[in-house]
């Protein structure tokens, strides 16, 4: 692997299959008593937030510290408009304080990819958003979720549901998901669609009725709040009407179809509480999931080139990989 | 004053020739002249071309003197081989009264490395709502001839119209940055698949293209001089195509920047790269090359625009638009025009030098290369070539897009009105 995860498309194959083995491996460990490896023992990782994200943060904090790293979570609020000090700065700040990796989200588009090119920091660099570009951990979040249920990806049908147009989710998700042999379908209308999705090798539908019946799997999107009164889409009940996932599109659906959401949800608008709330609703287990599926990034990416686990069930004595340098 | 004698430059890139510089003029032009008293130029193999004229060239002062001023803005155009600028409005305070022209007009006169013309705004602030004073700043000392609100777009149809109208009174040309600014909102860069895949908000083509083929429509309405500034699209080519095949007074210009760069680098986020209006795709290079060379362009216009170090190294969407231009112009037209076969050296003294003189109404300048004529003339080494150093740059600001590029030819010597303001490539 290389050694930032800023795009979902820096993964090959191997590598987003070795990140799913991995995390697959450090899930069962949700399921022990204790939570804890000292894989990342003495290592630093800092959660550096440009932008809010609760959920996101506290994924990627209880998987450092599941792996025994030190956390420092650095908040940057600031916007294009109310700059704060600079990310430059930022970096450099980080830098100074040792730090192995550093975990970030952006509201800007290509913020990773500065962090990690412009010479500022030696630190590995982990996208968690930026702007309306991308997301890979979420993309690697969802493809692992996909991948216990419905075993291996190739050829499965993976229809994603709404503002494409501002969504790293969907970007990333239709990388890595490509990557992994599946099909995308991009579904929404043809205002949250981007420009030029012609070109991104995936299939585009305005037509969500059409789609479902063929779908091993629909993740709807969240429609932000600030969409709703740009002219995207005439009104929220429109939208809802001829895009939201109700009881009524869910049973056009397979029987073993996953119905997924990011989070965070807006009930009633692109999903409705029993959809939400459903048997084949998979979206808190993605919360569960994108823990396992972080801690397998920030292992992998910090130089764990052993298995994560050691055989042995006694794992508070297993040396791992990592713990020198 | 120093007499240059001038040895064997080939006058527009034709046979060498002796260039005898005497009063702030060319004296004598031969296959061989002679001056006791000249200092000698020896010009082997050099092009002589005439001054060139920039029409958009953003100086900064007053107000952003940390990122360039009149002196170092002037003494980089010089180094870049022109003779004249156009200063654009869009300082603090803006360039709207017959003050601050005359102001900027000083400045220029008293560094002396180049002719400083500044451009007067069109509105009051730049704001798009009531126009400024043209009429005073025409009369001041700075003679204004071109206006513009650079960087903003005039988009209200009747303010277009009525500016249109009124220029017409001392010969005025409007010089429009096509934007139209809803469609461009937060915009980032050109709109195309990449905009899409990289999450940068696009920059469609048609806002340039709806506003100029708008303002080709008024302008022959209302029989008024329109200019566009910095082309960026094939579409835009293709309107303006159409409007000087009716005859209508437009004219246009091309930034080096376009001639060579696409949207594609901004896959690196990398905001040297974000400029005002937005690299396009490589079909939209050719085609802009392809207007420059048959004439649809008029003009090469480097829409030089400096900025600090901080508002560059930054995200991208938090940097500010735009790149130096001055010192690589040339250099950039020759790798782009006249390497490719699509211009020889008479035109590029014609897209470079005389067409934007004329637009731009500077009489002494982009006169021919002949007797008689004022010596604004500059001495470029075709055969040169230069890995770019944003360290060498004369402009205060290193926002070079070049860095680390490989470029052609070599500014020797430029002469303002007989002196010389760049001998052996160096600012004197």
């Amino acid at each position: 692997m290389k050694r930032h995860l800023l795009s979902a498309g820096d993964l090959t194959r191997p590598d987003a299959e070795l990140v799913l083995q991995t995390a697959a491996e450090l899930r069962s460990l949700a399921d022990r008593p204790i939570k804890k490896l000292p894989a990342l023992r003495g290592r630093t990782i800092v959660n550096l937030f440009f932008e809010d994200s609760t959920r996101t943060r506290i994924s990627f904090e209880a998987a450092a510290k599941r792996l025994s790293a030190d956390v420092i979570n650095f908040s940057a609020k600031g916007s294009s408009l109310s700059k704060g000090e600079s990310l430059k700065d930022t970096a450099l700040t980080l830098e100074a304080m040792g730090a192995d990796a550093v975990v970030v989200r952006h509201w800007a588009s290509g913020a990773p990819h500065l962090l990690a090119n412009a010479g500022w920091s030696r630190s590995s660099v982990i996208n968690a958003g930026d702007g309306t570009h991308e997301h890979p951990t979420q993309a690697l979040l969802d493809a692992f979720t996909m991948w216990r249920h419905l075993g291996d990806l190739d050829g499965r049908r993976v229809a994603i549901v709404g503002d494409v147009l501002h969504s790293r989710v969907a970007r990333s998700n239709a990388l890595l998901l490509k990557t992994l042999g599946a099909e995308v379908t991009l579904v929404g209308p043809p205002t949250l669609l981007p420009y030029g999705v012609d070109g991104w090798d995936v299939a585009t539908s305005y037509d969500l009725d059409a789609v479902l019946p063929k779908t091993d799997v629909v993740m709807m999107l969240r429609v932000q709040q600030e969409r709703m009164n740009a002219a995207f889409f005439p009104t929220v009940r429109e939208y809802s009407r001829r895009y939201g996932l109700d009881g009524r599109r869910m049973a056009t659906l397979q029987d073993h179809t996953l119905v997924m959401h990011p989070g965070p949800m807006n009930r009633g608008m692109e999903i409705t509480a029993d959809v939400a709330d459903s048997e084949r609703s998979v979206i808190v287990e993605q919360v569960t999931n994108g823990v396992a599926v972080r801690m397998a990034v920030l292992y992998l990416l910090l130089g764990g080139s052993e298995p994560a686990l050691a055989s042995s069930d006694d794992h508070q004595d297993s040396e791992v990989a990592g713990v020198e340098q | 004053m120093t007499e240059y004698l001038i040895r064997g430059a080939r006058i527009l890139g034709g046979d060498p020739a002796d260039l005898l510089v005497r009063d702030g003029v060319v004296a004598e032009v031969s296959s061989s002249a002679s001056s006791s008293g000249a200092e000698v130029v020896d010009a082997d193999g050099l092009v002589a071309l005439p001054g060139l004229v920039d029409l958009h060239t953003h100086l900064r002062e007053p107000g952003r003197e940390d990122a360039e001023t009149v002196e170092t803005g002037t003494q980089a155009a010089a180094l870049g081989g022109f003779t004249a600028v156009h200063a654009m409005a869009n300082t603090n305070p803006v360039a709207d009264t017959a003050g601050v022209v005359e102001q900027v007009w000083r400045l220029g006169r008293e560094a002396g490395h180049c002719d400083v013309a500044p451009v007067g705004a069109v509105t009051v602030g730049l704001r798009g709502e009531q126009l400024a004073e043209l009429g005073a700043m025409a009369d001041s000392a700075a003679r204004v001839r071109v206006y513009s609100d650079d960087g903003k777009c005039v988009s209200d149809a009747v303010l277009m119209r009525r500016a249109l109208e009124y220029v017409k009174a001392f010969d005025g040309v409007v010089a429009q940055h096509a934007q139209e600014p809803r469609l461009t909102e937060d915009a980032q860069m050109n709109e195309g698949e990449l905009s899409g895949r990289l999450g940068l908000r696009g920059w469609p083509a048609v806002a340039e293209e709806a506003v100029i083929a708008r303002d080709c429509l008024l302008a022959a309405h209302v029989g008024s001089r329109l200019h566009v500034c910095h082309v960026s699209t094939a579409g835009s080519v293709e309107i303006i195509r159409w409007a000087k095949s009716k005859g209508w007074p437009v004219t246009a210009e091309v930034t080096p920047h376009h001639l060579l760069l696409t949207d594609e680098l901004a896959t690196t986020y990398d905001p040297i790269f974000k400029v005002n209006p937005p690299l396009r795709s490589a079909a939209d290079v050719e085609a802009l090359r392809a207007g420059l060379a048959d004439g649809t362009i008029d003009a090469v216009a480097t829409d030089h625009a400096p900025h600090p170090h901080e508002d560059k190294d930054c995200e991208w969407q938090a940097a500010a638009f735009g790149m130096l231009g001055l010192e690589t112009a040339l250099s950039v037209v020759q790798a782009t025009m006249v390497d490719t076969g699509l211009l020889d050296w008479a035109g590029v003294a014609e897209r470079m030098s005389s067409r934007p003189a004329r637009i731009g109404r500077l009489h002494g300048h982009g006169r021919p290369v002949a007797e008689g004529e004022p010596a604004n003339l500059v001495l470029y080494d075709p055969s040169a070539s230069r890995v770019v150093e944003a360290s060498e740059m004369a402009s205060l600001s290193r926002n070079t897009p070049y860095v680390g590029r490989q470029l052609p030819g070599r500014v020797v010597a430029t002469f303002l009105r007989g002196t010389a303001t760049v001998l052996d490539g160096k600012a004197q």
